[in-house]
């Protein structure tokens, strides 16, 4: 058997030398082949916020400022800049030597451009937008952004990690944000190989030959943005038992999401190494429908979160105990600067005879409670089953419906009455620096009819993140930080019900992986 | 013959235009918005709102028909929601990979499955028969997946002589495109080839039965010519059927077999923008595969002249 296996073996090479193949020995050499965890489709990183088109932007699209390891903001297309007029304009002023990828000068039209654009899409944008007075250019290098109002969120909205202000050349960037862009020239580490697209298959982008990288190490999402591959190749798999295969068959090099009960597996392959490039990880959230009883009433919200065992939840959807933690009682992330666990005090042990408690007192009556199930998305399938099981043990009557994640997108879109196609909870996650904040953490904004899907509603809340994001002093910060965390757990714009790592899957001969809250692919060697 | 044909072409635009107002209400009436997918996860309603404005989604059912329908007539399938690409742009970029999985698929079941079947009949009872049959049966029942899944473990992962997945163009590199189409082709294959032995088996038996066969061997033939010549060329109608019928099968089975092996063909396509809501991808891709279906059809009602001269259109 070994000698026919050897003959194929030596045949399939004999010809390989032939033909083509050895061109393609060698670009594999110089090629970063990546699984990624969804099909490439929209290439404009304003128009949607969908996390694949922020990985793609991130490759050919630079950004004013980025994130270090610290959760501070750095300069990053920016050389630096001042803040003048008792904190009322920020003066910022670009390195020198940036080009697009069509060789034309980065400047600081192209940044107004930009910046405009994007604040009329991004939540955060569009927070500072509100205070924002105007917008100027001084010189091509140099642009002033005038406050109405002082606001002490300016640097670290320019630096956020998610959704950021990717800078386009000004022509492109005058685009609508109601209308995709069409062209994708950034002044990023890669450029976009348009004519090897093919999407739902393989996007490829090559090393950009002009990119001045900062001189700084690259730490988290900023420095020096060092392009080490010729090219990088994204492939489409949505198998994942085929994406796991391919790995340890060595025809591809990064798995960028790996399902977490794979992790095992990969780990007795030798040839296959597990990263953790997450220093924050993922927060799971429970996230009742506010418009409706009974989740209408916080008592509601809060007999839900007395229902909550994290481990449960966690030992459920990740399974392995070195990938997440027991309990955090942080809505802004354990691990980050922002993490303060006040108020969560009486949620850390579930406690039943509470939840029925606060449930009659909330006026619940064993009303049919719509919880959406979406059965094509593992971990939130997982979750919402530990969810329902929990409410039954307290004796509440769950509508489960089971349907696609692409269904459970638009149901819970749906403002309609619970019994006219609405629905009372669902489950989502949310990660990384923007969710450490609190403007920034989507799922916490509680404005009512601006908030996400649920429509959190506590405008109390809102103003005291308000004052937060006015406040500059980081030490003037923390008790308004620490009031907030209080009332949020009493009002509960959602439950937390855990929070973990999702790690990549690499082979063994790559090196120089950030831990940069999300795959990126500067940095990376292939040896 | 030809009018034959020309009333039989013009007999499909009406199954195709009840295809198409089918596929345009299901898909309207399910549940879904692709919409919600673009605006991505953290999206609040009024950005879904926006984006359902901005791609036309908001308009009454009828008008976005109607417009669809003008767009159809004059040969525009439309545009993809995500990519913006023209749809038949899309179906035409992913038709080589399922055209060859098709062929080497089909070339492989009838490659196989017709000797097979001539002689489990040829042997009706013997264990040649027996096995034949017990192997089809095994074939028929395991499902595709696990066939491939079975197969890349296998080949791939346990001998490392063929590729786990993907696609490599013929034109690009011919060893690579073979080599790539090994595992899918009998993966797919299986199912197929153990359908089309059962049905030549049992038709092949009918007709070693009948008179003339009788008569052939009796005149001295020999036994390879009589299976052949005269029995397999008269059992070979109800073949033909099953092997334009199982067109449908093997559409369906392409699907799967893309996925499992990563093969960006016209199968994943429709998986994605089903998934995706990607509606004038779905309506394209059904009314192409309906359309292909429809010719095939006809095709073989055409070949039945061929093979049986008694039969005249």
């Amino acid at each position: 058997m070994k000698f026919i296996t050897r003959a194929i073996k030596a045949g399939l090479v004999a010809v390989s030398l032939l033909g083509p193949g050895t061109a393609l020995a060698q670009d594999r050499a110089s090629t970063l082949r990546v699984v990624v965890h969804a099909n490439l489709q929209i290439l404009d990183p304003v128009w949607t916020t969908a996390f694949i088109t922020g990985r793609h932007a991130y490759l050919i699209y630079d950004t004013l400022y980025a994130m270090n390891s610290r959760f501070e903001p750095r300069p990053q297309m920016a050389e630096g800049h001042e803040v003048l007029e008792d904190g009322l304009v920020y003066r910022i002023r670009l390195r020198e030597g940036l080009r697009f990828h069509d060789g034309n000068p980065v400047r600081a039209q192209d940044a107004v451009a930009s910046l405009r654009r994007w604040s009329m899409r991004d939540a955060m944008g569009q927070r500072m937008a509100s205070v924002t007075a105007s917008i100027d250019v001084v010189d091509d290098r140099t642009f002033e952004i005038r406050l109405k109002e002082q606001w002490g969120l300016v640097i670290e909205t320019l630096a956020k990690a998610s959704n950021p202000a990717f800078i386009m050349p000004e022509r492109i960037a005058q685009t609508p944000p109601t209308t995709q862009v069409t062209e994708t020239i950034g002044s990023g580490p890669f450029i976009f190989v348009r004519e090897e697209w093919r999407p739902g298959n393989v996007v490829v982008y090559r090393r950009n030959p002009d990119y001045v990288p900062r001189d700084e190490p690259a730490d988290y999402m900023s420095g020096g943005k060092r392009a080490l591959v010729e090219r990088v190749e994204w492939r489409y798999i949505p198998d994942h038992n085929t994406s796991l295969a391919a790995l340890n068959a060595g025809e591809i090099d990064y798995f960028e999401a790996p399902p977490l009960d794979f992790i095992a597996s990969l780990e007795r392959n030798r040839n296959v190494r597990i990263v953790k490039i997450d220093p924050l990880g993922t927060q799971g959230a429970i996230r009742p429908n506010s418009l409706f009883p009974p989740f209408n009433d916080p008592r509601a919200r809060q007999a839900l979160a007395h229902l909550v065992r994290q481990e449960d939840y966690m030992r459920v959807v990740v399974g392995n105990p070195q990938l997440y933690q027991a309990f955090c009682g942080a809505f802004f992330q354990c691990g980050s600067g922002n993490e303060t666990t006040v108020g969560s005090e009486p949620f850390r042990q579930p406690n039943v005879e509470r939840a029925k408690e606060l449930f009659r007192e909330a006026g619940y009556k064993g009303e049919p409670i719509v919880v959406l199930q979406p059965t094509d998305r593992a971990q939130y399938n997982a979750a919402t089953m530990v969810l329902v099981q929990s409410l039954r043990r307290a004796g509440v009557n769950v509508d489960v419906q089971a349907m696609d994640w692409s269904t459970l997108l638009s149901r819970r879109a749906s403002r309609n009455p619970p019994d006219q196609g609405g629905y009372h909870i669902f489950i989502t996650t949310h990660g990384g620096p923007d969710t450490a904040m609190p403007v920034s953490n989507s799922w916490f904004n509680s404005r009512c009819d601006r908030a996400n899907p649920g429509w959190a509603c506590d405008m109390e809340l809102d103003a005291m993140v308000a004052e937060w994001a006015k406040e500059s002093d980081a030490e003037k910060r923390r008790p308004i930080l620490e009031r907030i965390h209080r009332r949020a757990w009493e009002t509960l714009p959602y439950i937390p019900f855990g929070q973990y790592t999702q790690p990549v899957a690499v082979r063994s001969n790559i090196h120089g992986i950030l831990a940069a809250g999300m795959p990126v692919y500067w940095n990376i060697e292939k040896r | 013959m030809g009018s034959y044909i020309a009333r039989r072409i013009l007999a499909t635009l009406p199954v195709l235009g009840v295809v198409a107002v089918i596929v345009f209400l299901l898909l309207r009436l399910s549940p879904g918005d692709p919409a919600a997918i673009i605006a991505g996860d953290h999206a609040t309603a009024d950005d879904i709102a926006q984006i359902r404005r901005e791609l036309g989604l908001d308009r009454p059912l009828l008008e976005q028909f109607i417009l669809w329908l003008g767009q159809l007539l004059s040969g525009d399938f439309g545009n993809s929601i995500y990519l913006d690409r023209p749809v038949l742009g899309l179906i035409a970029e992913r038709v080589e990979p399922t055209l060859a999985l098709s062929l080497t698929t089909m070339a492989f079941a009838i490659l196989l499955a017709i000797p097979a079947g001539v002689v489990a009949a040829w042997r009706a009872g013997s264990w040649v028969d027996q096995a034949f049959m017990a192997l089809s049966v095994l074939a028929f029942s395991v499902p595709v997946f696990l066939i491939g899944y079975g197969l890349v473990m296998g080949l791939s992962l346990g001998l490392d002589i063929l590729p786990v997945q993907g696609f490599v163009s013929l034109w690009d590199d011919p060893l690579g495109f073979a080599a790539h189409l090994v595992l899918p082709t009998v993966a797919l294959g299986l199912v197929y080839t153990a359908l089309l032995a059962r049905i030549t088996r049992a038709t092949m038996l009918e007709t070693l039965n009948e008179d003339f066969i009788r008569t052939a061997r009796a005149k001295g033939l020999a036994e390879p010519r009589v299976l052949i010549l005269h029995a397999l060329k008269n059992a070979s109608v109800p073949i033909v059927t099953t092997i334009g019928t199982g067109i449908a099968l093997l559409i369906g089975g392409v699907v799967v077999t893309e996925s499992v092996f990563a093969i960006p063909g016209i199968g994943r396509l429709t998986i994605d923008a089903v998934l995706q809501r990607d509606y004038p991808v779905i309506q394209g891709v059904i009314l192409v595969i309906a359309g292909i279906y429809v010719f095939v059809n006809l095709a073989i009602d055409l070949t039945y002249s061929l093979l049986d001269p008694r039969i005249r259109y």
